[in-house]
């Protein structure tokens, strides 16, 4: 139940930046110094916590959105959805350690 | 003494004996489908995309004009990117189509909320569609060529 209210919960925070990520793009037909300017404040280390956050919330639906589709079509997903749940929490927790020691060394980093 | 029933909100109904109009078909099988269709393909696209832009080379500090000029120069990043577009606004607009079914009890709240939700995934859809194949690496307003851009030598 909890990852259910996980899923709905990370779907649309992920949809939200969708629709702000898709109009900074577009800035690209403005000008190429509007553009770099925009793109300019996701590169502060504040900024670097929010992407890390954001990623967290793309990687565990994404992870959980397979478990999903795995409880659904496959013949013993649902005996072994619980198993799976675990799968998916400890994928997202090596996969976050990683990605987050790689972006937020580049933020705080010093460059 | 009197009960209210509720009417049945299954479409599993003789038709003879339905009161609203007419069926919505088998859309929402078609829906529940394209969720997990969808899912596992923006799976690999949103993966890749954030390991290119993200965890390659530089990371987050090689992102300027001169990147996406770069990317969006070979046509193979430019249908990833509008791949990854359509799919993930569709998803997310039906995500959220879900999620205002579920909670927004009023029939009116719940036709206004999707009406704003249908209105934005139109203009995002066609802004980004428009954005990804009018992209000028050299862009010149009045004559003048702006500053940044990727323009050849005269």
């Amino acid at each position: 139940m909890w990852s259910w209210v996980g899923h709905r919960i990370t779907g649309v925070v992920i949809f939200f930046f969708l629709l702000v990520h898709v109009l900074d793009t577009s800035l690209v037909r403005v000008s190429p110094e509007a553009y770099t300017a925009v793109i300019g404040a996701y590169k502060n280390p504040l900024m670097a916590l929010g992407e890390t956050g954001l990623v967290a919330a793309i990687v565990f639906h994404a992870f959980n959105g397979l478990r999903i589709i795995a409880v659904d079509f496959w013949k013993k997903g649902a005996k072994y959805q619980r198993q799976m749940l675990w799968t998916v929490l400890g994928l997202w927790v090596v996969v976050m350690a990683g990605f987050a020691i790689r972006h937020l060394s580049l933020a705080f980093g010093g460059h | 003494m009197t009960a209210t029933i509720q009417s049945p909100r299954s479409g599993k109904i003789q038709p003879k004996y339905r009161r609203s109009g007419a069926s919505k078909g088998n859309f929402e099988m078609i829906a529940w489908l394209f969720m997990r269709l969808s899912g596992v393909v923006l799976v690999v696209l949103i993966f890749g995309h954030l390991t290119v832009n993200l965890l390659v080379g530089e990371g987050i500090h090689a992102i300027d004009f001169g990147f996406v000029a770069g990317k969006w120069a070979d046509p193979f990043w430019q249908f990833w990117d509008l791949a990854m577009l359509w799919l993930a606004m569709l998803h997310g607009t039906n995500g959220v189509r879900t999620i205002i079914n579920d909670y927004a009890e009023k029939d009116a709240t719940r036709l206004w909320l999707k009406i704003v939700l249908y209105a934005a995934t139109t203009v995002i859809i066609i802004l980004g569609t428009l954005v990804i194949f009018t992209f000028d690496p050299c862009p010149v307003a009045n004559g003048v060529q702006l500053p940044g851009g990727f323009c050849p030598a005269p």
